[in-house]
Order: C-alpha cells, then structure tokens, then sequence
C-alpha cells in the first residue's frame, strides 16, 4: 500500500484514445496468423470443391471412380454421405450443404474431394464427373417477377392512403431503375481447418477453425451436417482478412463441409477455396431493381410514395428476408413520408444466393429514395438539396415518424449538413463545376452531397444480445473473450479499452483472446455495425461485476466503506491511500473470491412485428453527410472521382482512430459498388467476372484524390450507449451514393447551364464507363441540335 | 524431385520440391514463412509480394526453381530483430491497415518502391501501388504511411 490520491494521469489506452490496431505489429511482420497459416499436423488432409456446371438441373449420376483412383486422393464424399441434416440455412431449411439431386445454380458445391495435398484434391475435383438433366433456368429479377418466384414472403410496409395521396399530388412522376451486386472481395478468401477430437462414450468432438463472423452459425451448421450436439462442436476464429458481410453465413458452408471430411477421414481436413471458387460459390450483395410512383408539390414535398424493391435473392433464402426488410426501413432515408407504401420482392433465381455486405440492404433502400428525389428535382428544376430540405424529417411531431412507425428522436441532419457545408465551402465549389463546364466541352463535372440516417441494431430483437467472459489472474493481468469476431474493423481494440477504462488499467495488462464457442456461447454475428455497441457492453458488465467483488475486498483491507473505493491509474484507492491492482487481486484469491465474471447485454427497448413490418427496431441511427466532385469524358464515358468531403457521426467515438479508417474505407467500398464493381453472368447463368482480373474492385490511384473525413465531434449519443459511442462500420458505406449522383450531375450538364437543372439522368448502377456512355448519348440524342 | 538452393531472410536453405512448385509455396509450406500470403492465386492482388534479389515479386508468379541461387528477402525478415524496420513501423503508426492480409505484400511493395525513389510524390506512391490491393483501407494510410517512411528511410 503507499499514500497518496489518484493524480489524474489516467490509464494509457481507455477509452476514446486513438490507439492502433491490436494487431498491428503481427499484420507488419507477417507474425499474425490467419487460417491459412495455422501449423498442421503432419496427416492433414486438404479438400477442395466440385461445383455446378448448371444452373438449373436434376443431378442424374456423379461419377467419382476416377476421381479416387489419382494419387493422393482419399475420399470424394457427396450428400449421401452426410450422416446427419444435409442443411445449413440460417432462417430456412432450405439450402443443403451439398446438392442432393438438384443443383440450382452455376457455382453449387456438389461434392468435397479430400486429398494429402492440395493439388492432388484439385486434380481430383476435375475427375469428378456429373450427369446433368438441365431444367429451364431463371437468372433476372424481372423472370422471377413474372413467375412470382420467390425466397420468402413478400414484406409490405404501408401508411396512409397512398393512392388517394399520389392522384391528389399536384405532381406525379413514374420510374424505375436498378443497382448490381457487389462481390466481397475480402483479401483472404473463405476457409476452414477442422481438426476430429476425442470421442469417449459421448459425441465425438470437432474443433473448427473458421474465418467466419458467426462462429455460432458454423457450430450449428457443423453440428447438423454431422449429426452431433452443439456442444461437441467449437468453433474458433483470431482474426479474419476481412468479411464485410461476406463471412456472416457464406462461412457455414465451408466450416461444414471441412467438419465433414474430418470426421468421414477421422483426420484433420483443411478447406480454403481459390478465388474463382471463391466468387463463382458463395453469395454476394444483392442487386435490386426500383419501381416507383412518386406525388409531390410544387415545393418538391413528397406526399405520397409507392416503390416496390426487388431483390435478387439468388437460389435460396439465406438472409434475403433481413436484408429487404433492412431495404425497406432504409428507402426513407432522412425524410418523412407521409403516405407510403413500400413493397418487397425477394426473387428466386438461379444464382449464387446474395446474402449479408456491409449496409445489408440500407444502401439499396437509401439509393432508391435518394433516385426519386433527384427525378423530382430535375421535374422542378431546382437543386436536390431544396428537395430534401422540404422533405426533412422534423424534431417533434408527426413528421418524426418513419415508415414503420418509430419516431425519430435524436436528428441531427441539420447539424452534420451544416458542417458539411462549411467544411466543404458549397456554393464556392458549385460555382467552380459550373465554370468548368461553361469551358469544356469534352470534359464534364459534377457535384452533389447527400446526407445519411442509418438505424442501428439488428431488425430482429433476438439477435440483439451478446455475451462475454472476463478472467483475473494474480499477477493482475486480465483475460478477455467475447462474442464478437475481428475481421479488422478493430473490435478487438475497442472492446480491450472498454475493459482497460472499466478496470482503470494499461491497455497492456489487457490480453485479448479469440472467438471461441466454448468461451461465449449462442452468440449473434458480428454484424450490423453493432459489435462494438454489444460486446462493448457485455465485456464493461463482466468487468463491473469483478470489481464488485474486487472493492469488498479493498474496502476490508483498508477498513473504508465500500463507497469510496476507486479504481484509478492501475491502482485500487481509499482516499489516499492504495493499493496496486496486481495485489489486489492476488489478495482476493487469498480470501477465496471469485476473479471471473461472465457479462452479458441485450440492448433496451427494442421492438418489431414481422407481419406488419412495424415496430421499434433500433436503439438510435448514425448520421453523417458527404459531398463528391467527379468527372467524366464524355467521348468514353470514363469517370474519376476528384474529391470527396465528408462528416460523419460517431457519437464519442471509442477509438477516433479506427473509426477515421473505418469512415475512408466504407466510402471507398460504396464507391466501388457504385462505379467500377460489375458482376457479370453470361445468357447462361455463369459468371464471368470471377477474380480480380475481370472484376476491378477499386485501387490505390481510384480514390480521391482530395479525400477529407472529419468525425463530427461534442456529439455523444444521447442513448446510454458504450461510453456514448455510435457504431460506425457500416453507414458511412451509404456515403458515396453522393458519387452516383454527382456522375448523374456531370451527364446532365450537357444539356447546358440552364437546362441542366431540367434534366434527368436515368443512370443504373454501378455506373461504369459503357453505362456513363450510353447515359451521354442518350441525352445527346434528346437534345436538339442547337444546344449542343 | 530437383533440389533448389537459395538464401532467405539471410539463411540459406535447401530443399527438395516438385518442379512446380511456386515461391510462395515453398516459402509458406516448406520454410513455414506465412507472412506471404495467398489472396488471389493469380498474380492480381500483391498478397504475395516478397523481394528476390532486391527486386519485389509476386510469389505466385514465380517458381521456386526460379529463384535458385537468389537472395530471397520475406516479411519475416524485413524487421531488425524488435526493431522494426521504417516501413513497418510507418504502416503500425499511422493506422495503414485494418484486416492485415494485404498488409505484408504492402509493406514489402513499398520498401522496393523507397529503395528506387527515395522521395516519391502521392502519385507515384499510388501508381506503383496498382498491383497491391486493399479492401479496407480506402489506401489513405497506407499512403500516409509511404509518405512517413520515406522521411526515415
């Protein structure tokens, strides 16, 4: 014990300090190990996967003889020899694991080749062969629309009277429009390493090592494909390289099937798919199309909405039900509809199924509203801004509520606008692309911004609970687990100086260990933006439950009431005198206490009815605000993005640091959904943009280059969130939806400066350089020759 | 199966191998150096970049025959034992990196890049960045970081 009161020095890495990646030294030096780089046994076998031809086609025979015979091979298993359920959907039974008879699109795992090495499984999967009696396939939106085809039911959210509202509406404008897909594209690709343990009068068990965001889902999917409890299967995961939503369910499958192999062989099977198999097997964000009928006033206030969203769900449901009702609580974006109704389609068709990306469903619903409201502005002839400005959501009263039906209470659109703006200085910068454009005529310019609202939680309040586990050791260094997965977002990080804050400790005394089932059970995905919000909370509830039992036994020593024990700078205080936390704890042990606390959190209030579509779904929205410059030649149709500004809300953000890098990356990654990511599946349902060569995700001299992120500060979360932080991974991906509508600027300009405001651009995404073409020479061709 | 000889990270090393056998395989698999890593398996994605003889390569592209008699220099070998090496060290500093997968290529990308241009412009540093790609970042820190190291390099 010494004397003498805490001095306010603080702890080195709590909370809201801009600390590094937890892993950065390992990601510098090579020394952080992903899948992949996981010592092996030396009688590990490795897999590899024989997929569709097809797309739509009854399996009639495979022939595996060959396959067996070539050296190294050691077993080709197909669904006959699944010894347990042949499914792993995550909300439906309705996608096998591997394809019983049916194959539904090109890409579908088929059989799993288990080899010594991993040349001698891929060579085997070429000596697999598979009769196919080929059925019709449907690959568009507008086929499964006509065959009424679907995933899962149709959602509808309505308020109002939508058709009186539009035929009363002194204007009315009709459309459509769509956006593609998007591949994930984490740098390392899909993989798993299953490893057969002890099987001693009970269930055998498996260890899976899995690149998955929902070690959860992958223990269930695991234990189902091989007839076992979950609690004989643990699933395990450090890091990923990279997910973004890529790795929420797609990484069942993989884990599966490589628990499969192991428990068939008896041997430990590791199963990392090549990226052709990689982008031809697992599902992708879905590409919607738009149709809407829009009334509104001559101040560009909407009145009534009617928009149908139609996804492409791929094969099978997978998470295409969440996603849309995502879509549709996400198509108000920051503006109050009065009368709507909002319509969704999750069409069946023969892809790969699309599935979770980063937004899930938001960017879809935010591109749809911020369409319409371009369209009515060219209508009107006035700037987009004026059209949202009239179409705000308001601070009290009826023009709070959205759609489906909760009030929005803490808007601040007003306020990220307005530092946007004068971040950005906006008039001077329109006034610059105007005159730009009075003296190129070959090369075009376009400006636009646009601002965010994006809910927070899960939809479904299930999933909204997190778990995590906290050990105290004697020499004070402290052990945390939790639920949530780190895919390089730094969760990791984050959750570490929660705990630091908590127990008033160096960062370094905090020892962050990986995701494990047998740690934190039933755990949700690591997704939604939330990791942080829950497992924040979760890990800040083990934490306050050990110092508890931790200031009982200071408040003995020091014979103090409880009440004035403070935990501060390393140290446990009773006024001026104190003790370290080291010998704290071994103290505690000593006298018998417990130094390991299980915390959990389920977030308050949350609320939603799946029939209606209406409810309370999230705990609070993040807002943010960005503006783009872009340019384009209009003889090619080419386009760069030239400068981006933006603001985006943190609340108090727990690592300004990672939250800046999360805020650029998002925005990179919208931008590429939106600009030069095209998936692209031939007449016969293939794809053809299978690896980084045909599909160009965008590179170090694709961003912009004026490129300015502020994090919006003195603006804690009004809910009593982790330290008042918000979450951030996803909504700042909506931001370069400013991108689409600045390239749709730059077409329009054409027309000249008058008439600019006058025109309307129909541009699908992503917008690449064929589309911009077209979109000129449209607009061209509509021109009368004088104005050219 | 041939025998193939070359130093890395300043060792030497034998091995004998299929012909086949690509760089980074060898250095993944028999020399157990994971700090290369496989992003793409086609020479795209710059995972993969190692230095052979100063020069960096992507070690998909390349045999491990091909490199007989080389100085091959990996991630592993770059720092000087705890000290990190500038470039590391810019990356670690200024956040320029998240997943960490594209992070050695990177590294290993930029220091080539250094050792030719001492005082390269962001346009330079970008172009030469085509062949590495990140998911992440939205390559703003990893710039930064370029930027920084070559102050210290």
């Amino acid at each position: 014990m010494s004397k003498h009161a805490p001095s306010q020095a603080g702890i080195v890495g709590g909370v809201h300090q801009a600390m590094r990646h937890d892993s950065a030294v390992g990601h510098v030096t090579g020394g952080a190990l992903y899948i992949d780089d996981i010592p092996m046994t030396p009688n590990t076998l490795h897999a590899a996967l024989v997929l569709s031809e097809k797309a739509h086609a009854a399996i009639l025979e495979i022939d595996i003889e060959a396959a067996l015979a070539l050296e190294g091979v050691v077993a080709v298993y197909t669904a006959g020899d699944i010894p347990g359920r042949n499914q792993i959907g995550p909300i439906q039974s309705d996608e096998p694991a591997l394809a019983d008879g049916l194959v539904e699109h090109i890409g579908q795992p088929i059989a799993i080749v288990i080899a010594a090495t991993l040349d001698q499984a891929r060579a085997g999967v070429k000596r697999v062969s598979v009769a196919y009696d080929e059925r019709p396939a449907i690959l568009s939106i507008e086929e499964a629309l006509a065959a009424d085809q679907m995933v899962s039911a149709k959602p509808v959210m309505a308020r109002g009277d939508v058709t009186a509202a539009l035929e009363a509406a002194p204007h009315r404008l009709q459309g459509e429009f769509r956006n593609g897909g998007q591949d994930h594209f984490y740098l390392e690709g899909q993989v798993a390493l299953a490893i057969p343990g002890e099987a001693s009068g009970q269930a055998g068990e498996m260890l899976i090592h899995s690149s998955t965001q929902h070690p959860t889902e992958v223990q269930h999917g695991a234990a189902h494909v091989l007839g076992r409890p979950f609690a004989a299967i643990t699933v395990q995961v450090r890091r990923m390289g990279g997910a973004f939503g890529g790795k929420e369910s797609q990484a069942t499958i993989i884990g599966a099937l490589a628990a499969l192999g192991a428990a068939k062989t008896g041997r430990p099977v590791k199963l990392r798919l090549p990226r052709d198999d990689d982008m031809v097997a697992t599902g992708k964000r879905h590409p919607f199309l738009f149709r809407y009928d829009v009334g509104f006033d001559g101040q560009g206030r909407i009145h009534g909405l009617d928009l149908m969203l139609a996804a492409n769900g791929g094969h099978v449901a997978d998470l295409t039900a969440p996603v849309l009702t995502r879509a549709l609580c996400h198509a108000d974006n920051c503006y109050y509809i009065p009368a709507l109704k909002f319509s969704g389609a999750p069409c069946k068709t023969n892809t790969v199924s699309n599935t979770a990306f980063r937004g899930f469903g938001g960017p879809q619903g935010m591109l749809a509203i911020e369409g319409v409201i371009d369209r009515i502005a060219a209508h009107l002839g006035v700037p987009n801004e004026d059209i949202r400005r009239a179409n705000y959501y308001d601070w009290e009263g009826a023009r709070t509520v959205t759609p489906y039906g909760m009030a929005v209470e803490d808007n601040i659109i007003d306020r990220v606008n307005a530092e946007l703006e004068a971040a950005a200085d906006w008039d001077a910068w329109r006034e610059e692309i105007d005159a730009f454009n009075a003296s190129n005529p070959v090369l075009k310019k376009g400006l636009a911004r646009m601002p965010i609202k994006f809910g927070i939680s899960f939809n479904r309040p299930t999933l909204n609970q997190a778990g995590a586990l906290v050990h105290v050791y004697t020499d004070g260094s402290v052990h945390l687990n939790h639920g949530g997965t780190e895919m390089g977002q730094g969760l990791y990080q984050k959750v570490a100086q929660v705990a630091a804050e908590g127990f008033q400790i160096d960062i370094g005394n905090v020892h962050i260990s990986a995701t494990a089932t047998d740690k934190v059970p039933n755990t949700s995905a690591t997704a939604a933006s939330s990791g942080s919000d829950l497992n924040g909370m979760a890990a800040l509830n083990a934490v306050e439950q050990i110092k508890t039992r931790m200031a009982a036994v200071a408040a003995d020593l020091f014979d103090a009431p409880v009440d004035e024990i403070l935990f501060a700078e390393n140290r446990i205080f009773a006024g001026n005198r104190s003790i370290p936390f080291p010998d704290l704890a071994q103290k505690c042990w000593e006298r018998r206490v417990s130094l390991s606390a299980v915390g959990y959190y389920k977030t308050p209030g949350l609320t939603w009815d799946f029939k209606n579509n209406t409810g309370a779904p999230f705990y609070y929205f993040t807002y943010g605000a960005a503006a783009s410059e872009v340019a384009i030649d209009t003889l090619t149709g080419e386009c760069r993005v030239l400068r981006t500004e933006i603001v985006q809300d943190c609340g108090s953000s727990l690592n300004p640091a990672i939250d800046l890098g999360q805020i650029e990356g998002a925005f990179v990654q919208g931008m590429g959904w939106l600009t030069c990511e095209e998936l692209w599946w031939d007449a016969g349902g293939r794809l053809r943009t299978h690896g980084p060569s045909t599909y160009k995700i965008p590179g170090s001299r694709d961003v912009p280059p004026i490129f300015n992120t502020r994090i919006l500060t003195d603006a804690a979360n009004p809910k009593p969130t982790i330290f008042r932080s918000k979450a951030i991974g996803e909504p700042p991906f909506m931001l370069a939806i400013s991108v689409w509508l600045a390239i749709k600027d730059a077409v329009a300009s054409l027309a000249g400066p008058e008439a600019r405001r006058h025109t309307h651009v129909e541009l699908d995404a992503p917008a690449t350089p064929e589309r911009i073409l077209a979109a000129v020479n449209r607009l061209r061709g509509a021109m009368p020759a004088a104005a050219e | 199966m041939p025998t193939v000889s070359m130093t890395v990270n300043g060792q030497a090393v034998t091995g004998d191998i299929e012909a086949r056998t690509l760089l980074v395989e060898y250095l993944r698999e028999n020399l157990r150096l994971t700090g290369t890593h496989v992003g793409c398996d086609t020479s795209q994605c710059g995972a993969c970049v190692v230095h052979v003889d100063g020069k960096s390569v992507k070690a998909c592209t390349m045999l491990a025959a091909q490199a007989e008699g080389s100085d091959v220099l990996t991630i592993e070998g770059l720092a000087d034992g705890d000290d990190l090496h500038p470039m590391q060290e810019a990356f670690r500093n200024n956040h320029g990196l998240q997943c960490g997968f594209c992070t050695p290529g990177m590294v290993m990308s930029a220091v080539d890049l250094l050792n030719h241009n001492k005082n390269p412009s962001e346009g330079e540093i970008r172009e030469w960045l085509e062949g590495n790609i990140c998911r992440c970042t939205g390559y703003h820190n990893i710039v930064k970081s370029i930027q920084e190291a070559a102050t210290k390099m």
